[in-house]
C-alpha cells in the first residue's frame, strides 16, 4: 500500500511543480540554516575532554577581598590566581593530581644554521598536567615530580614542533634551544589541541588558533623569568616593579586546575580551601571571610561564557526561519491537501478508512520533507564550508561536516516537515465524503 | 468596497488566515532584530579610530636570549636595541615617520587603568577615576598615526623617556583624546591641568588634546571607554617591540617588504613570522571579522525568511483564487470590473499582513527584550519597528499582485459553466 501512496505522492507533487518546489526550496533553506549555526554551536559548546570533565575543578579564591569586587554586590571570587595562593595550593598538594601553569610566549632557535629563530606558545605547568589532563603523547612522555622540584631543563613540544625542529622522527632526548637555554626533550605530544582551550580558559580566551607547541616544568619558567603572555589583572598596583614584582604582587595571572575523583573528595577539598582563607585571614594577609569557589570544569567554562553570545543568537534566529520555513510548509499543504477534497471524497465513499486518508497524506508531506532535506543536506554542506569566510578562524576550524550532523539533518527535516503535514492531513481526514459528492 | 463580503470570506478559510499572519508575525519579529543586529554591527566596523589609516603598518618582533628587564641594567640594554630598530627602520626610502607603541587602536593588546584629579591613597588599594587606555610612544606617534591635535601641543624629544615594561609609569606630561579630558574636566579646561595616573601620587601635566583615538579592545567590555586614551611620552622596554610605521604615499607594500630584511640586518637574533608586519587595514579586518560575519549571517537569514513569506504568500492566494474561481465569474458576470477584483485580493491581503504585522510587533519588541536580558543587546529603536512594518505589508502587496491580476483575468462566462 505503501508503494501506491509514494506515487499518488508523486504524481500529485507533480501536478503543481511550483508549490512542491517553494516546499522544498523552503525545507531545504530553514533545515540548512538552521544545521549550518548548529554545527558552529556543536563545535564551541562541546565538552572538550568528556570523560573527565567531571572530575576537574578549577579553585577560586579571593584574593582581593570585598573592594576589589566590581559592582558592588556582585561577589564572585577571581577567575585565577596570584603567585602566592598558587604556590601555597601546589605545595599543600591536597587533591589527587593538580597543576598551577601560566601561558608562555618563548622564542625558540633552530639549530640548523642560517634559519630564523620563531615564537611559540605554550604552557608552563606541573609534572601531573599530563596524566590529568589525559594529553597523548606521540613519544615519550611528560617529566615526573623531580624535575618539577629539581626546575629541569626539560620539555614537552606537540607534534608540529616536531615536525618544524626535528622533521617529524622521534625526538626524545635531543634538545630545543628556548630562549638562549638548551631544553631535552622528554615527549611529544600526538597532536592534542583541545578546544576550548579548557585548563586555560581565562588566558586563552577559550578558542585559540594558536598551537601550544611548548611545555615547560613551571617553577623552571619562575626561576629563568620567562614571562607570562596572558591577562594580568590587578586590583592595586604592584609595589615592586617587573615580572619578579608581578610574582609578589596581589595580580592574577595563574590558572589552576585539580583533580578530584569523587563527592568525598570535593568535599574535602572545599574545606581544604576553606580552611587555607581562613588561615590567611588569621595570618592578616586576607581581611575578609574566606571566599573561594571550587567549580568543575563544565561549570566553570559556562561560567566564564566561552561560547560566544553571537554563536548562541545565531543559532536562535536560524531556528527562528526554520519555524517560519514551517508555519510556510503547513499553510502550502493545507492548501494542496484541501484541494484535492474531491478526490478524497471519493476514497472515502469507495470505504477507505481515515487512517489511510492520513497515510496517504503524511506519505505526501514526507516526500517533501526527505526531498528538502537532501536540498538542506546540500546547503548545510555549502554553510558548512563557507562559514570560514564569516566567522573568525579560530571558531570556523571547529566547525565539521560528519555523519551524525548528516543524519540529524535528514532526520530534522523529514520529522519537521510531518508535523507540519499533521494539521492539513487532519483537515483532509475530515473532508465529508457526501458533501464533496454532492456538490460536484 | 465594504468590507463585509472579504470579512465573510476570511472567517471560510480560518486556517489558512492565521498560518499566514502567523508567518508575517514571525517573519516581522524575526527580520527587524536580525537588521537590528547588522545596523549595530555595521555602525562598530565603521565608527573611526581617529588614525590615518592609509600608508600605516604595523611591525611586531621578538629578541631573543634579550635581558629580562626587570633591572635598570637590562632595561638600558633592551632601550638600545629598541633605539637601533628604530634607527634604522626611519633610515628606510619611503617611510616617512615611525613610532615605537605598545598597541594601536583594534589591536586587541591593550594596557589600561585610570586617571583621576586625585593622587592615589596607598591605604585604599583600588585604583578609582576614569578608565583609559595607555599608549606608549615617543614624540613621533603624532605625525606616524596621523592624530589630530586639537589643542597645546606635541611632546618633543625631551620629553621622552623608557622604562621597563612591567615598571610603573608616572609620566609627567600626556596628550589625552578630548573625550577623556572632556571627562574628567567637564568645563573644557584640561590643557594644562594635573591628573594623577593609576593612582600614583607623582602628578602629571596634560599638554595637549587629540581629536579622536579609540582603544585597542573590540570586545564589549571596552563600551564604557572606548575613545578614552591617554598617550604617554615613553619607550617601553620589554624582550619584544612594535613599531607604528607610515610609509610615504604609495610605497605601502614596497616599505612593507623591505621591513624585515631591514630588521635582520640590524639584528639577527629576533622573530619575526608572518604575522610580525601586518598593514592596518589588515589589523582592521581581523578586529571586525566576527562582527561582518555576524551580520553577513542575520542578513543572508533575513532575506531567507523574506523570500520564503513572499511565496508562501503567493502559494496560498493561488490556492485561494483557484478556489474561487466560480464566485470570481459569478462577481465579475453581475457587473464587478477587473480593478474591483485585483482590489479585493489587495484589501483581503492588507487585513491579513495587518493583522501579522500587528502582531509580529509585539513578537519583535519582547523578542528584542529577552536578546536583551541575555545578551548584549540594546533597545530596538522604533525606526526599525517600523520600517520593517512597511516593508512586510509592501512585500505582501508584492506578492499578491500576480495571483491577484491572474483573479482579476478570470472572464465572466465562467459563471455560466459547470465546474
Amino acid at each position: 500500500m505503501l508503494a501506491y501512496y509514494l506515487e499518488l505522492a508523486l504524481r500529485s507533487l507533480k501536478r503543481s511543480p511550483g508549490l512542491t518546489a517553494l516546499m522544498v526550496l523552503a525545507i531545504g533553506f530553514g533545515v540548512a540554516a538552521s544545521m549550518t549555526t548548529w554545527s558552529v554551536f556543536r563545535a564551541v559548546s562541546g565538552d572538550p575532554i568528556p570523560w573527565k570533565s567531571s572530575q576537574l575543578f578549577v579553585p577560586q579564591i579571593d584574593a582581593w577581598g570585598p573592594k576589589g569586587h566590581r559592582g558592588g554586590d556582585d561577589n564572585e571570587p577571581q577567575d585565577a590566581m596570584n603567585y602566592t595562593d598558587a604556590m601555597a595550593l601546589m605545595r599543600d598538594h591536597r587533591a589527587k593530581r593538580q597543576s598551577a601553569m601560566y601561558q608562555i610566549s618563548p622564542s625558540v632557535v633552530p639549530a640548523q644554521a642560517g634559519k630564523h629563530p620563531l615564537n611559540v606558545g605554550g604552557h608552563a605547568v606541573y609534572s601531573e598536567f599530563f596524566p590529568m589532563l589525559d594529553a597523548p603523547f606521540l613519544y615519550g612522555s611528560g617529566w615526573d615530580a623531580q624535575d618539577d622540584a629539581q626546575r629541569a631543563a626539560v620539555v614537552v613540544i606537540s607534534s608540529k614542533l616536531n615536525e618544524k625542529l626535528f622533521g617529524a622522527v622521534n625526538s626524545v632526548g635531543k634538545t630545543v634551544n628556548i630562549e638562549g637555554k638548551d631544553y631535552r626533550v622528554v615527549g611529544v605530544l600526538d597532536n592534542w589541541n583541545p578546544q576550548p582551550r579548557f585548563y586555560d580558559v581565562v588566558n586563552t580566551g577559550g578558542f585559540s588558533e594558536q598551537v601550544e607547541d611548548v611545555f615547560i616544568p613551571f617553577e623552571r619558567a619562575i626561576a629563568v623569568g620567562i614571562p607570562n603572555d596572558g591577562n594580568t589583572n590587578c586590583s592595586e598596583t604592584p609595589k615592586e616593579s617587573g615580572f619578579v614584582g608581578l610574582q609578589q604582587s596581589s595580580c592574577i595571572w595563574i590558572a589552576y586546575m585539580a583533580e578530584l575523583e569523587d563527592a568525598a573528595a570535593v568535599t574535602a577539598y572545599r574545606q581544604y580551601l576553606d580552611g587555607y582563607a581562613r588561615a590567611q585571614q588569621t595570618a592578616g594577609r586576607f581581611t575578609w571571610a574566606p571566599n573561594n569557589k571550587l567549580r568543575d570544569l563544565p561549570a566553570f567554562l559556562d561560567h566564564e561564557q566561552v561560547v560566544p553570545s553571537d554563536t548562541k543568537v545565531s543559532l536562535l534566529v536560524a531556528l527562528g526561519l526554520l519555524l517560519v520555513c514551517l508555519v510556510n510548509t503547513v499553510g502550502l499543504l493545507l492548501a494542496k491537501f484541501l484541494r484535492r477534497s474531491g478526490e478524497i471524497g471519493v476514497r472515502r465513499a469507495l470505504g477507505a478508512p481515515r487512517k489511510a486518508i492520513y497515510l496517504q497524506f503524511l506519505t505526501e508531506a514526507g516526500v517533501v520533507g526527505l526531498t528538502g532535506g537532501v536540498l538542506g543536506l546540500l546547503l548545510t554542506g555549502v554553510g558548512v564550508a563557507s562559514v570560514g569566510m564569516v566567522l573568525p578562524k579560530s571558531i570556523s576550524d571547529l566547525a565539521r561536516l560528519d555523519l551524525s550532523l548528516l543524519v540529524v539533518t535528514l532526520v530534522v527535516a523529514v520529522l519537521a516537515t510531518l508535523l507540519a503535514g499533521l494539521y492539513p492531513t487532519f483537515r483532509a481526514s475530515r473532508v465529508q465524503p457526501a458533501w464533496q459528492l454532492k456538490s460536484n | 468596497m465594504t468590507m463585509h463580503p472579504i470579512l465573510a470570506a476570511l472567517r471560510k478559510h480560518k486556517a489558512g488566515v492565521v498560518l499566514i499572519a502567523l508567518q508575517i508575525a514571525l517573519t516581522l519579529a524575526i527580520v527587524c532584530n536580525a537588521v537590528f543586529i547588522i545596523g549595530q554591527r555595521i555602525e562598530r566596523v565603521n565608527r573611526p579610530t581617529g588614525l590615518d589609516e592609509s600608508n600605516l603598518f604595523l611591525v611586531s618582533q621578538q629578541w631573543v636570549g634579550a635581558p629580562s628587564g626587570d633591572d635598570a641594567a637590562s632595561v638600558e640594554k633592551l632601550d638600545s636595541l629598541q633605539l637601533t630598530d628604530l634607527a634604522a627602520l626611519r633610515a628606510l626610502p619611503g617611510v616617512a615617520s615611525v613610532a615605537p607603541i605598545n598597541s594601536l587602536p583594534l589591536l586587541n593588546s591593550s594596557w589600561n587603568g585610570a586617571v583621576d584629579h586625585k593622587p592615589g591613597d596607598t591605604n585604599e588599594g583600588s585604583f578609582h577615576g576614569t578608565r583609559t587606555t595607555y599608549y606608549f610612544s615617543d614624540d613621533q606617534a603624532l605625525s606616524t598615526l596621523g592624530l589630530r591635535l586639537v589643542a597645546g601641543r606635541n611632546f618633543t624629544a625631551a620629553d621622552v623617556g623608557h622604562q621597563g615594561f612591567r615598571d610603573n609609569s608616572e609620566p609627567s606630561v600626556v596628550i589625552l583624546t578630548r573625550a577623556l579630558a572632556d571627562k574628567l574636566f567637564p568645563k573644557g579646561d584640561a590643557l594644562g591641568k594635573v591628573i594623577y595616573v593609576n593612582g600614583s601620587t607623582k602628578p602629571t601635566t596634560i599638554i595637549g588634546m587629540v581629536e579622536r583615538m579609540q582603544v585597542p579592545g573590540t570586545g564589549t567590555w571596552t563600551n564604557s571607554f572606548v575613545w578614552n586614551a591617554t598617550l604617554v611620552p615613553t619607550r617601553m622596554d620589554a624582550n619584544f617591540s612594535r613599531y607604528a610605521i607610515r610609509a610615504k604615499p604609495g610605497q605601502l607594500d614596497a616599505v612593507m617588504r623591505a621591513v624585515t630584511p631591514a630588521l635582520y640586518k640590524a639584528n639577527p637574533m629576533r622573530v619575526l613570522d608572518d604575522d610580525s608586519v601586518r598593514s592596518f587595514a589588515q589589523i582592521r579586518d581581523k578586529a571586525y571579522q566576527a562582527d561582518r560575519g555576524m551580520a553577513i549571517l542575520m542578513g543572508v537569514v533575513a532575506l531567507i525568511l523574506l523570500c520564503v513569506t513572499a511565496a508562501g504568500i503567493v502559494g496560498l492566494t493561488s490556492f485561494w483564487v483557484g478556489q474561487r474561481h466560480r464566485q470570481i465569474g459569478v462577481r465579475r458576470a453581475l457587473g464587478a470590473r477587473k480593478i474591483d477584483i485585483l482590489h479585493y485580493f489587495q484589501i483581503e491581503n492588507l487585513l491579513i499582513a495587518g493583522t501579522g504585522v500587528v502582531i509580529g510587533v509585539l513578537l519583535a519588541l519582547s523578542l528584542n527584550m529577552w536578546l536583551m536580558s541575555h545578551y548584549e543587546m540594546t533597545r530596538i529603536p522604533v525606526l526599525y519597528v517600523l520600517t520593517g512594518v512597511l516593508a512586510m505589508l509592501a512585500i505582501g502587496q508584492a506578492a499578491v499582485f500576480v495571483p491577484a491580476r491572474r483573479a482579476s483575468n478570470v472572464p465572466p462566462v465562467v459563471a455560466t459553466r459547470a465546474v
